[in-house]
């Protein structure tokens, strides 16, 4: 998004150093190194039991690290239990007291710090008015909207001014159209507050849209790190590819290796890629290619290269886009996105339509893992 | 409930299966409380004549007459002896209730917070006493706090039995029988079960995410208990100490087994009235006023209850 990560830094100011969390014999987070400039808002993203909630526990405290050392702000956190630490988080769910008032649930973290009534009263109306929960400061939290507890639990985490705001999957309690529309809210509230912000997710899209940079995580390990641009147009692997956005992977051989462009064979087609890759002839790669990089017709193209025929098998309409599923000569399907920019086309492809698709020179990414 | 739902015809054979579940425990407390209430009641107002009581309502010469005798009331009223008695009694169950509290709400907590395995266990172990007869059970403290039982030796032996002196538990050193202490010692033994159960059950489906967020906004495990898991187990704190304090204050065995001279109780009152004295009316008078001590203030603290919960939702 807007804020960019600093590469000017002497030192980051969260610096997660080889950290490692065995739990029986079992490696949650395995040897994850990491470092995280202020003001960034990270995202750790990878399916369930990927270990990023574990990490993010070991950052609040509630879990100890194995091995290894987390850092913040120049500051070593091993032995600080999590009351001590100067980070605070939200909650999957908010954990928001239920027997105190949407104003007590706030002021609970600065009255733990012994501040004076008036200052507790005026830094809690602040943070209502953030939130813009003002009208509800009496209410209880099982009286509130699912949006508006998200929004008490934010205020609540933001109240004591933490150096760092750990957010667990804050927008995954909610339904989609409200995640949205907060998703764009939260990034505001938070860069208005100015807080570097760690937060887990299983959702991209959230990822994608929140964050400035992004971790893939698998079995404990990260596998990418990097913008969501980054992430999204140059996956370093099979997995990135497949676990960000949709992406048709194809199978194949390095025929020509270039300094400035390569070819490789596939079942279906032979790939034109314009840049070189670090590898040897006869090795196989794989060639990832997203939907909506990928042209639709119904005359053969004049470029051999990045050319396949097929039949229409399958087509989704979105509205926005449509996305068609062609059936290639070896069986294998191809996705294809298609933005609808005209109301009603022509010519309109349908059902068993047969059909030629073609690329550009720089629209895959080779991948040799 | 509204009466709209009620007359709705659609929902009535769900209402009237429902009405019979709700029914039946209501049925069973009119037939064997409220009618026998009544009828101690109307024994309290009575006045004996030889063997049997004299009716209330007598129709002679054209006259209809209710006779309602108050003398068992205002004889309750004047002699200080029922009014010491029943604030002795509200004082034993008070403290029975607090230790009860003290020992058993530690006792709950780490019960919830062991290891899923074990805890079927603890349970067990809370309710194994059950499995004896409360009568053998006490009367075995009997000999426990007597003078050669291993309790009062060792209490002797420690030197506590002067502390209890000194807090005026018991009246001479060694003597612990027949004393406040073996009182509150017996009813705290027996009754602890009934606070632990309903403890356990409210902390045990604590969100322990509660915790974890207290934590993490400055709060140390100490007040992270005192601001989220105790204002949290409110009505578990609250249930277990009605179950608790009620059956103390009317409590006749174990001051009977365990009490003394100077620990006299209302259930002892009350069996003195009935069976030595042979004077019904006067031990049902006893009885009623009792009974209205513990109830009123209990269905004022209900009805509050019940108004803040409304509230709530």
């Amino acid at each position: 998004m807007t804020v960019t990560p600093n590469a000017s830094g002497d030192s980051a100011f969260l610096q997660i150093q080889d950290v490692v969390k065995d739990f029986d014999g079992y490696k949650a987070v395995d040897h994850v190194s990491l470092d995280i400039a202020k003001g960034e808002i990270f995202a750790l993203l990878g399916s369930s039991g990927c270990g990023k909630t574990t990490l993010l526990r070991m950052l609040a405290g509630f879990e100890t690290p194995t091995s290894g050392r987390i850092v913040l702000n120049g500051q070593d956190l091993a032995g600080l239990p999590p009351y001590q630490r100067p980070l605070n988080m939200m909650f999957q769910s908010y954990a928001l007291f239920p027997h105190l008032t949407v104003a007590d649930n706030v002021a609970f973290g600065l009255r733990r710090e012994g501040l004076p009534r008036d200052q507790v009263d005026a830094r809690v109306e602040a943070m209502l008015k953030l939130v813009q929960l003002t009208k509800f400061a009496k209410r209880k939290p099982h009286q509130l909207s699912g949006g508006q507890q998200q929004r008490v639990a934010l205020a609540r985490s933001l109240a004591k001014q933490p150096q760092m705001l750990l957010l667990d999957e804050p927008l995954g309690a909610l339904d989609k159209k409200l995640r949205e529309e907060t998703q764009i809210e939260l990034v505001n509230i938070i860069e208005q507050v100015g807080v570097t912000c760690v937060m887990v997710t299983h959702d991209q899209e959230e990822a994608m849209t929140m964050a400035s940079r992004i971790a893939v995580m698998s079995e404990g390990s990260f596998l990418q790190v990097g913008t969501p641009g980054d992430i999204y147009e140059t996956p370093a692997s099979r997995f990135v590819a497949d676990f960000i956005g949709n992406v048709n992977l194809m199978d194949g051989t390095l025929a020509v290796d270039e300094a400035d462009h390569v070819v490789i064979d596939c079942a279906d087609c032979r790939h034109f890629v314009g840049h070189g890759i670090t590898g040897t002839a006869g090795m196989a790669v794989t060639v990832a290619l997203r939907p909506e990089k990928i042209h639709v017709q119904r005359h053969k193209p004049v470029d051999d290269f990045n050319t396949v025929s097929g039949v229409i098998k399958e087509m989704s309409y979105f509205g926005s886009f449509t996305v068609y599923q062609v059936e290639l000569q070896s069986g294998a399907r191809l996705k294809i996105s298609q933005a609808n920019t005209q109301r009603h086309r022509d010519d309109e492809l349908t059902w068993g339509d047969p059909v030629w698709a073609h690329w550009s020179r720089s629209s895959q990414v080779v991948l040799t893992q | 409930m509204a009466a709209g739902p009620v007359l709705d015809p659609r929902r009535w054979p769900i209402w009237r299966g429902r009405g019979a579940v709700i029914g039946l425990p209501y049925a069973w407390l009119l037939l064997f409380f409220l009618f026998p209430f009544v009828i101690v009641f109307k024994i309290s107002v009575s006045e004996m004549e030889n063997v049997t009581f004299r009716d209330l309502v007598t129709f002679k010469d054209g006259l209809l007459a209710l006779t309602l005798k108050l003398g068992n009331y205002t004889f309750i009223a004047g002699d200080d002896l029922y009014f010491k008695t029943y604030l002795a009694s509200l004082k034993y169950a008070f403290w029975t209730t607090v230790l009860c509290l003290g020992i058993g709400y530690p006792f709950a907590y780490f019960m919830a917070r062991a290891r899923a395995t074990v805890q079927p266990a603890l349970l067990m172990l809370v309710m194994l006493p059950f499995w004896t007869s409360f009568l053998l059970r006490v009367y075995a403290w009997k000999g426990l706090l007597s003078e050669n039982g291993w309790v009062a030796d060792l209490l002797v032996g420690t030197g506590l039995d002067q502390l209890l002196l000194a807090l005026g538990l018991i009246s001479a050193p060694g003597k612990l029988m027949n004393t406040p202490f073996s009182l509150v010692l017996g009813m705290v033994y027996t009754y602890l079960p009934f606070m632990i159960l309903p403890l356990y059950g409210n902390l045990a489906k604590m969100d322990l995410r509660l915790l974890e967020a207290a934590a993490d906004l400055g709060a140390t495990p100490w007040v992270g208990f005192w601001k989220i898991t105790v204002p949290l187990s409110k009505a578990g704190i609250i249930a277990g100490s009605m179950l608790v304090f009620i059956p103390c204050v009317g409590e006749y065995v174990i001051p009977e087994l365990l009490g003394g001279p100077e620990t006299l109780m209302i259930g002892r009152v009350l069996w003195d009235e009935f069976f030595a004295n042979n004077d019904w009316p006067l031990a049902s008078a006893v009885a009623v006023v009792m009974i209205l001590t513990v109830i009123v203030p209990l269905a004022i603290f209900n009805k509050y209850q019940a108004e803040s919960q409304e509230a709530r939702t």
